[in-house]
């Protein structure tokens, strides 16, 4: 579905992506970790066309988008929840939904709306609620919400449990499950939370300084000792800091 | 003496009243400076020259007036409230008796004019209410003791005060909207609305009406555009060239006029559409001077710095606004078999700006509601978030700048008609950040928020045109004041643009 093949990303001169290959196949769940600064975000917003590759190719269904522009490629079918939410703090909830709809068929909307709140329900009593007042874990819904109004067929998170309270992670990473299984859209999951990211994933790709290092199943990366070694033992004392996170 | 190390006004502690005579002698010595330039010398137009005429007896009223006002505030923050209530309270019972009697005829009021400390009846006003706030200021602090004086000494005095005000104000303009309106549509007809207050009122519109149309632009769009004024330019010499070369009316030309300014505005939004900030406003800036060079010195269609004179005023349905028509037409009153009457004008001229705005006021309403609209908001929201959700940046700040920029050039094509002549110098820097301070001020993106901040900002000095050189102090002190108290302006507030009513009742 999507394949990326050699691509390479620029801050100025600064090289963030170091010829990168994904393949990503309809209907999977992939994760990507890695350490912070690896890469990974940079990988997720090339995707997206913000910033553009330098070199290599990004095909999505048999079509090359590398050298689309953002607002188009979001037209064929690809939503990204961002790094840090980026909802929009002044509009309501509601609001936020429907810029969410932009790019989606007019006739669906209702219907969409509907199918968001059953996903998320605190969102239908949050609705008339600024996006700016909404707690971390609940901005974080609004923004999976949000991306999920395109009906897309590709869903690119990046670190949807950062920040977010241990029981509500969990509750995450079984709605991404469901959003997948149920409403067949194909998930490119960035994570820090190693642990949590491989047990969901079909797949996963490990990145370190804007290459990949590593790819398996989820569960061969989970029993891998350089894995093990590198993310999940220092994800496990990261749950401390994330007990501190707000709800 | 910081207010650091104030001690709490509860419990005096010890006051250095060198250090404040010091600060208050300081205080005097700036205003000494300040208003020998101001208002000690008076040039005058006297017949066959300019003179000078001196009036040192304001100079050393203002500077009185400033060392005994910091003297007080000094005293105030230093948590001695009582000497200062006392004085300030004496003041205001001799000033304001004084200021009354000064206001009626006869010789009472010459004997309390020359007992003020200033020539000009409205710069006494302006001392009595400095110094009724000091007296309720030290008041308060002398009764209450430490909270009032606590906030005095934040320097924020009354800021919940003001959200409720301002809160209270909202939930009031919903309904008072109505009542506003009604009241613009009966203005001309009110006992007190003479021809000047009219002609003040046909001004606040027209800044009203820029308000609305720069409001597109930086309250919803979010771009920083401070060269509003060049669309405005454009809308103005379209129709007046229109008119004189062409001999074209006011109406035929009115939608020219605002697609005119508005491809300029596409124009400048082209190269401008990748800044952000502090780099959009500068080069808005600079676009601005650059229309008004080109019509400074594309002397062949502009003429110039001479301006465009003669330019036709506007007709009621072909119906001019003249006294005797020329033989074998009708002119307005002979139409409908009125006694002429040179006010009728004005009153027209008030209602063609005044729809005109409340036009500018329904189309930023609907507008708002439809996707482009939201599209603008979302930009301003997070521009990296709206187009990785498909929102196309370019198109969306172009209509922006476009539409922005069509309101003015409708309310240029206006000012241009109702002034007969305009030049260059009408199209100044200062005029774009009037508008811009109107629509931060009112609290951006807020409809009745422009409202509200043109009358304060063009109503209000226009009124008080006797404070002569003291109104830009008065504009800029409105403009301090408003920034201390509502720094996110006067109604902040962004409704939402849809609504859930039951259940199923979602609306796009
Ligand atoms: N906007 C930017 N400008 C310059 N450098 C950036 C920018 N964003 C990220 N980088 C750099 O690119 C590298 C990769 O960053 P990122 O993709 O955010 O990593 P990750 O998401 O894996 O933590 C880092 O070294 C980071 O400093
Ligand atoms: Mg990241």
């Amino acid at each position: 579905m999507l394949e990326a093949t050699g691509v390479e990303t620029f801050y100025g001169n600064i090289q963030a992506l170091r010829g990168v290959d994904v393949s990503i196949r309809r209907g999977e769940i992939v994760a990507l970790i890695g350490a912070n600064g690896a890469g990974k975000s940079t990988l997720l917003m090339t995707i997206c066309g913000n910033p553009r590759a330098a070199s290599g190719r990004i095909v999505f269904e048999s079509r090359d988008i590398a050298s689309l522009p953002t607002h188009e490629i979001a037209r064929l079918g690809i939503a990204q929840v961002p790094e840090g939410r980026r909802i929009f703090p002044r509009m309501t909830v509601l609001e936020n939904l429907q810029m969410g709809a932009t790019v989606a068929e007019e006739a669906c909307y209702e219907e969409d709306v509907e199918r968001v709140f059953e996903l998320f329900p605190v969102l239908r009593e949050r609705q008339r609620q600024r996006g700016g007042t909404l707690s971390g874990g609940e901005q974080q819904m609004l923004a999976i919400a949000r991306a999920l109004m395109s009906r897309p067929r590709l869903l690119l998170l990046d670190e949807p449990s950062l920040g977010l309270a241990p029981r509500l992670v969990a509750r995450i990473f079984e709605t991404i499950g469901e959003i997948n299984e149920r409403q067949d859209v194909t998930i490119f999951l960035v994570e820090q939370n190693a642990h949590h990211a491989l047990r969901l994933a079909h797949r996963a790709y490990v990145m370190a300084n804007g290459a990949i290092l590593l790819t398996g199943t989820g569960r061969e990366l989970l029993d891998n000792d350089e894995v093990r070694a590198a993310y999940l033992e220092g994800g496990a004392g990261k749950t401390d800091v994330e007990r501190g996170g707000d709800v | 003496m910081t207010d650091a190390t104030a001690p709490p006004p509860s419990a005096p502690g010890p006051f250095h009243v060198r250090g404040a005579l010091k600060e208050a002698g300081l205080a005097a010595f700036v205003m000494l400076g300040l208003s020998l330039a101001l208002i000690g010398a008076r040039i005058d137009d006297v017949s066959g020259g300019l003179a000078v005429r001196w009036r040192p007896f304001d100079v050393l009223a203002a500077v009185v007036v400033a060392f005994l006002g910091r003297l007080g505030l000094a005293f105030l923050r230093a948590g001695r409230p009582a000497p200062v209530a006392l004085a300030s309270g004496l003041s205001c019972a001799a000033l304001a008796p004084l200021l009354a009697v000064s206001a009626t005829g006869g010789g009472a009021a010459d004997w309390a004019r020359t007992a003020l400390p200033f020539s000009g009846f409205a710069v006494n006003v302006l001392v009595l209410v400095v110094v009724v706030v000091l007296a309720l200021r030290a008041g308060l602090a002398w009764r209450f003791g430490a909270r009032a004086g606590a906030r005095a000494r934040a320097g924020a005095p009354g800021a919940e005060t003001m959200d409720r005000l301002a809160s209270v104000a909202r939930r009031a303009a919903v309904h008072a909207v109505p009542v506003l309106l009604l009241a613009a549509v009966l203005f001309p007809f009110l006992p007190f609305a003479d021809r000047r207050i009219l002609d003040i009122a046909i001004l606040v519109v027209t800044y009203v009406m820029l308000g609305w149309g720069l409001n597109i632009v930086v309250g919803l769009a979010g771009l920083l555009d401070l060269g509003y004024v060049a669309f405005y330019a454009v809308g103005a010499y379209a129709y007046a060239l229109l008119a004189t070369e062409m001999g074209l009316g006011f109406w035929l030309c009115l939608p020219f006029a605002g697609v005119m300014a508005a491809l300029a505005g596409v124009l400048l939004g082209f190269p401008v559409l990748r800044l952000r900030g502090d780099y959009l406003a500068i080069v808005t800036l600079g676009f601005g001077e650059m229309i008004r060079i080109v019509l400074l010195n594309w002397y062949e269609v502009t003429n110039g710095p001479d301006g465009i004179s003669g330019i036709p005023k506007p007709t009621f349905f072909g119906l001019p606004f003249v006294r005797s028509p020329p033989e074998g037409t009708e002119s307005f009153h002979t139409f409908f078999g009125l006694a002429y009457a040179p006010i009728d004008r004005i009153v027209f001229l008030y209602y063609v700006i005044l729809a005109m705005a409340l036009i500018t006021n329904q189309f930023t309403l609907r507008i708002r509601k439809l996707p482009v609209g939201r599209a603008w908001e979302a930009l301003r929201e997070d521009e990296t978030a709206s187009r990785s959700l498909g929102i196309n940046p370019r198109n969306t700040k172009l209509t922006a700048f476009g539409i922005g920029a069509m309101f003015a050039g409708f309310a240029g094509s206006f000012f241009a008609t109702r002034q007969g002549f305009i030049s260059p110098e009408s199209f100044v820097f200062i005029e774009s950040a009037v508008i811009l301070a109107i629509v931060v001020l009112g609290g951006m993106g807020s409809q009745v928020g422009v409202v509200l901040a043109a009358v304060l900002l063009i109503g209000l000095p226009e009124i008080f045109r006797d404070l002569q050189e003291f109104r830009m102090l008065a504009f800029g002190a409105t403009m301090v004041l408003i920034m201390t108290w509502r720094p996110r302006g006067l109604l902040a507030h962004r409704e939402p643009t849809i609504r859930l009513s039951g259940k199923g009742a979602v609306r796009r």
